[in-house]
């Protein structure tokens, strides 16, 4: 099958390859200069693990071909911290009020509440909760990952203000 | 200091490199050469092979080999149970990890194809052409037990794989003179564990030295070696295992599988690293699932509520092949439970595991104490209902009274510790139980269905003394062990044997050593998951992580202490009975501000100029701990919801846990395991179920059906606790991984039932799905 | 998973997509691709190839034109149930596109995409049903309009033809006095819709002068209610009207219910009168 060129900013850099036009985005990704924070939990677009913002909003990357990120800017998780390695307060909220356990679906999950926070930027804890209905973890019961968005929201808007 | 770290809820350690994607799971790891591993896996749920062609597959772009059962038959033993049951009749069936002549289950491994990429490999998968001749299939471990069920195995009539009974006092004497008795049949459906990250394997094998490292998925990396060295020959000090950052296990990673086995041959046969990762649907098919009991059970008891005998018949799945540690599992960590935290003279209880043509079932968060604990405290319920008493007051009237070390029950069990009556009040007091009964019968007053659910607990944890283990048939011991090393600036490195995947003990652990010594948590630095580095361990399962674990490292800790407090008194020039110790400091007592620290004590140690006669140089200390017993954390959970009759929807409205782990080394992370667990639990009453059809396709074979808890459909969780030692735990704690899960099912199922007593709905199945508490409703109503 | 191979072209404008996918047999039009991929990547379809339309600016986009709505074919879920336009001038479309998946699908999935696979338990199509919308198609001979109600022909499948090309959507601004709401019973894992439910009632003085109401989920295209419709023209918007009306709903469904392991077909019938009572009443309230 013929491959595509396709030319993807990836966290600043440019990427340029050759691919097959099924390869995943986020096969694509994590084959990249060992970009691997992006992760695979499911096959169906259930489980949010593979979320990445592209050209600044959530998209499934297991959900999206290689070939239709094409001239795209992509930020995957190890894009979000500042150049310095300074966290992004969204990841500053998670470590501070543990929402996460096992680590597989944060990834994902920082930036389903990138995209709550996008959207909303003082959200209630019921928008948080509707806001993270497309992503799954399976050790926190979500409980602290709703305080984590709260508690970045606060610290974003204290920090604009 | 160490008062202060003890008890701190201090953020983890872990998560910087969680947070930022640099943590290496798995699926993460290529090395060069690496190729890719796929297998084809069985469609039918029983069918004998008439043939196997591999020749396209073979020949498809990038495929470099393509293997049968026919090719690993002879390189690889078959997969072993590691619980070989006594007094059970224990059947085990040849498990091969490929397939030979006949599939049992969707998802038994037919062939791996190994090709230069994964979708290579899938493509290739595709081409294997298997000609299968359907046989019967069964699937429900009841029916598979009765006369002319489907054969599953040669030689094991019936299907049977084990029965085991434990029985206590005189039942049958209970029962004859029982003013009162109740029963219920009751369904623990098959659940899937789906941890956030699914299975892999990479295995690398360098023939010149005939080493072999297995990068696994695991809970307990020094099992695997085990297991693997003998279903593949290779001599275990020749095979390292490493569990890199392990994305949750729930007990689905605790088995040794066919598909590592098989990844580990391609290696070896072709000489290159080759990685294998199951796909989700993959995952649902081949990854151990958990529960599966058919339960009749019946509670007898006087006419005030006195509990005086449980009788119950359990049909326990165990899928087609015995898992890991599947025969223990629906026996000794779930008979032994029978009685509860309730003061119950007679128990008896028959258990039936069953092989069916579904996927081995395996621990699943809790294994075997929530399906007990459901029994329980359904019939508890019932009783209730029965003699017109409110639910709580009957619990009250039945609870072991409050002991400090030691109350045997009539299990066979010794409890450590607990105190029962007073876990129920705080919960009862804290929700404002009567309160809450008055709402709820202004709401029905209104036409509202709101339904309040009770449930209180026990379990077994922190697995256990070995000289036990032994006893009941667990092929390994059930100690752990810790190295304590602390280098020449005092930084320290901790080793375990035990294999933490999300639980925080990089964090708990420091704190346990930070505690005991006097450093900061910050200077720990803890190691686990690697067999070539860490201490030979057994695990993490069964709470036993910080409750075996930490014990093993809280006495190494204190072995360092004693160390250390020769070095000052060397240094200080003083005998050593005059040493006092506080926060690090090491002094003569009475002049704290010339004591020598642990990091001053460190640096002597470790370049050792002048160190007192006979002792050794370094600083480093380690430790075997075997429990004297079990131990055993308790609670009481309540939740409300609220029932729409009209569709039969199911609104959590508030949920309260308590419960008591001893005391909490890290309380935030105490609250987060109990969360997580509540939640997996709320699951199985509400949402989740492997449903099989009956010719045993797996109906629910992803997660577009499968339906796991979600952020929008749950409150937020109320979490109490009270703090009751254990009193042979060197510092006290009990485990807390499993305790959300324990009681949080029943409770959450009671509360709905609660809701429906105006319609007199005798039960319904779980997952309390809108149509089956709609159905049941109207079954009630016209019946 | 892991899609088997296709080849891929990207359409530079809708003329050459139409060129494309007659050159291209088989071939099938990948816009955000959330219906397209899920079914690759299962191995539920093969196709030889897939002609992207996703980067073609003249599907995009919102525009009101007096007392119509037309929608372009690649608008997405997130940017209908974000525009004030919609809010204002079709709010149960906008109500249907907040519901539909998760956020970061709502992103990526377009109204097009998500008609032209006619999935029975999605939301929008219900939606569209009830409203009243048509369809525009380029296709091989020129460009034609087809109504939803006949659009929607069966379990994904369509009033679409080989080489036609979905190019946009349009539907009538709510009249004055009409209230609409969407109302959803979602599976609790696919969150697709068992029961979906779009209901637009006018009402004047108390009383109810028009109403379109429409189900999903329940047979295997988005059906109108006329019984329910009829039952509601020119009576009363009380509680117990709405709910009588909603009663009607079965006479409405037919015997070919939908049902799985979750929802049978019998509980899916029995309820469906809820869920159209929830909607009256939305929709009444909004009014």
């Amino acid at each position: 099958m013929v491959k595509v060129p396709v030319a993807v900013r990836v966290n600043g850099r440019l990427y340029e390859r050759e691919v097959e036009p099924r390869l995943l985005l986020v096969h694509f990704l994590r084959d990249l200069d060992g970009l691997t924070g992006t992760k695979v939990g499911c096959d169906t677009s259930q489980c949010g693990s593979c979320t990445v913002l592209l050209d600044g909003m959530t998209v499934k990357s297991c959900t999206c071909l290689a070939v239709q990120a094409d001239g795209a800017a992509i930020t995957t998780i190890e894009g979000l911290a500042a150049e310095n390695g300074a966290l992004h307060p969204l990841q500053e909220a998670f470590w501070n009020q543990h929402g996460l356990q096992c680590g597989f679906c944060t990834p994902g999950m920082i930036f389903a509440a990138h995209e709550i926070l996008r959207t909303s930027p003082d959200p209630s804890d019921e928008e948080i909760r509707h806001g993270l209905e497309g992503n799954l973890c399976r050790c926190t019961g979500y409980q602290n990952i709703v305080r984590s968005v709260r508690a970045a929201a606060d610290a974003m808007q204290e920090g604009e203000g | 200091m160490s008062a202060k770290i003890f008890g701190s809820g201090i953020r983890r350690r872990e998560d910087p490199r969680l947070v930022t994607g640099s943590a290496t799971y798995t699926d993460d790891i290529t090395l060069p050469g690496m190729v890719y591993a796929a297998m084809l896996r069985s469609p039918h749920a029983h069918a004998r092979i008439r043939s196997i062609d591999t020749a396209a597959a073979a020949a498809a772009p990038g495929v470099l080999a393509v293997y049968t059962g026919a090719d690993t038959a002879e390189a690889l033993a078959p997969v072993p149970t590691a619980w070989l049951l006594p007094d059970s009749d224990l059947q085990v069936a040849d498990y091969p990890a490929i397939a030979r002549d006949t599939v049992r289950y969707v998802g038994d491994i037919v062939a791996v194809v190994v090709a230069e990429s994964r979708y290579q490999a899938y493509d290739a998968v595709d081409l294997v052409a298997v000609d299968y001749e359907p046989l019967p299939a069964v699937v429900d471990p009841e029916l598979a037990s009765r006369p002319g069920a489907p054969q599953i195995h040669d030689g094991i009539a019936g299907n049977q794989a084990l029965h085991w009974t434990v029985a206590g006092g005189d039942v049958e004497a209970a029962f004859a003179s029982a003013d009162v008795v109740v029963e219920e049949r009751i369904v623990q459906q098959r659940l899937i564990p789906n941890a956030m990250e699914t299975r892999s394997a990479v295995a690398r094998f360098t023939r010149a030295s005939g080493e072999l490292t297995l990068w696994n998925t695991t809970q307990n990396p020094h099992i695997a070696r085990f297991i693997c060295s003998a279903v593949t020959g290779v001599p275990e000090d020749r095979l390292r295992v490493i569990a890199p950052e392990v994305g949750g296990g729930f007990g689905s990673k605790i088995a040794v599988y066919p598909a590592d086995f098989v990844t580990v041959f391609c290696a070896m046969r072709l000489g290159r690293p080759v990685k294998w990762t199951e796909t989700r649907s993959e995952n649902y098919q081949a990854t151990t699932h958990g529960r599966d009991h058919v339960q009749q059970v019946e509670l007898a008891a006087t006419r005030d509520g006195r509990i005086t005998g449980l009788r119950c018949s359990v049909w326990a799945g165990l899928g087609a092949y015995l898992s890991t540690a599947a025969p223990g599992i629906p026996t000794i960590l779930h008979g032994l439970m029978l009685s509860g935290v309730y003061d119950i003279p007679a128990v008896k209880e028959d258990v039936y595991g069953i092989y069916t043509n579904a996927t081995p079932v395996e621990a699943y968060r809790g294994a075997g104490r929530p399906e007990a604990t459901f029994m329980l405290e359904r019939l508890v319920d019932r009783l209730a209902g029965e003699l017109g008493l409110d639910p709580a007051e009957v619990r009250r009237r039945n609870l072991i009274p409050r002991f400090e070390d030691g109350h045997p029950v009539v299990t066979g069990l010794t409890y450590d510790s607990g105190d029962y009556p007073a876990a129920l009040e705080k919960l009862l007091a804290h929700a404002g139980y009567d309160r809450l009964r008055a709402e709820q019968a202004a709401a029905r007053e209104r036409g509202r269905h709101l339904g309040i659910g009770l449930a209180t607990y026990v379990e077994i944890c922190g697995l256990g003394p070995s000289q036990v283990a032994g006893a009941i048939g667990f092929q390994g011991g059930l100690w752990e062990s810790a190295i304590v090393r602390f280098h020449p600036s005092g930084k320290v490195h901790v080793f375990i044997g035990a294999s933490p995947h999300g639980q925080g003990e990089e964090t708990t652990f420091a704190q346990i050593v930070a505690s005991e010594v006097g450093v900061s948590p910050d200077d720990v630095k803890v190691f686990h998951g690697d067999t070539d580095n860490t201490p030979m361990g057994w695990g993490t399962y069964g709470s036993r992580t910080t409750a075996v674990g930490g014990a093993a490292l809280a006495l190494t800790a204190r072995k360092i202490k004693e160390k250390a407090k020769i070095v000052a008194a060397h240094l200080l020039e003083a005998a050593v009975e005059d040493m006092d110790y506080e926060d690090g400091n090491f002094f003569v007592k009475g002049s704290p501000d010339r004591g020598k620290t642990i990091q001053d004590i460190a640096l002597m140690a470790n370049v050792s100029w002048n160190m007192p006669e006979g002792v050794e140089s370094g600083l480093e200390a380690s430790t075997f701990y075997d429990p004297p017993n079990f131990t055993f954390p308790f609670g009481a959970h309540l939740a409300v919801v609220e029932v729409h009759p009209e569709t039969g929807q199911v609104d959590l409205l508030r949920y309260v846990a308590l419960d008591d782990c001893g005391p909490q080394i890290n309380p935030v992370i105490v609250a987060g395991q109990v969360h997580g667990g509540v939640v997996q639990g709320i699951g199985q009453a509400l949402w989740e179920e492997a449903v099989y059809d009956e010719s045993g396709q797996l109906v629910s074979g992803t997660m577009l059906d499968y339906a796991l808890p979600r952020a929008d459909r749950l409150p937020e969780i109320e979490v109490l606790s009270t703090v009751t030692p254990s009193p042979h735990h060197p510092i006290g704690v009990k485990g807390v991984g499993e305790a959300g899960t324990i009681a949080s099912t029943v409770t959450v199922y009671n509360a709905v039932m609660d809701a429906l007593r105006p319609f007199r709905v005798g039960a319904v199945t779980m997952p309390l799905t809108p149509e089956r508490v709609w159905r049941a409703i109207q079954e009630a109503q016209g019946g | 998973m892991f899609a088997p191979q296709f080849g891929y072209h990207r359409a530079s404008s809708v003329a050459e997509a139409g060129e494309l996918l007659r050159s291209n047999p088989g071939a099938k039009l990948l816009a955000g691709g959330h219906s397209l991929i899920p079914v690759l990547k299962l191995r539920l379809a093969a196709p030889p190839a897939l002609i992207d339309i996703g980067r073609l600016a003249e599907l995009r986009g919102i525009a009101v034109d007096g007392g119509s709505l037309r929608l372009g074919a690649l608008t997405t879920h997130a940017e209908l149930a974000a525009s004030p336009e919609l809010q204002r001038h079709a709010p149960a479309l906008a109500q249907a596109a907040s519901v539909i998946g998760d956020p970061a699908v709502r992103n990526r999935g377009t109204i097009g995409g998500n008609v032209a696979h006619a999935d029975p338990a999605s939301d929008l199509p219900t939606v569209l049903v009830a409203l009243g919308a048509a369809f525009e198609i380029a296709g091989a001979g020129g460009e034609r309009t087809v109504p939803a109600a006949e659009f929607f022909q069966g379990m994904m499948a369509t009033a679409l033809g080989d080489g036609d090309l979905l190019t946009a959507v349009v539907l009538p601004a709510r009249p004055p006095g009409q209230g609409q709401a969407y109302v959803k019973f979602a599976h609790p894992a696919s969150r697709y819709a068992v029961i979906g439910v779009a209901a637009a009632l006018t009402v004047s003085d108390g009383a109810c002068t028009a109403a379109a109401v429409a189900v999903g989920g329940l047979v295997p295209v988005p059906l109108r209610a006329p019984s329910v419709e009829g039952a509601l023209a020119g009576g009363p918007v009380a509680a117990d009207a709405l709910a009588a009306a909603a009663d009607r709903v079965a006479a409405d469904l037919g015997d070919d219910l939908i049902g799985d392991v979750f929802a049978s077909a019998e509980y899916r019938r029995a309820v469906a009168a809820v869920w159209v009572r929830r909607a009256l009443e939305a929709a009444a309230q909004a009014a």
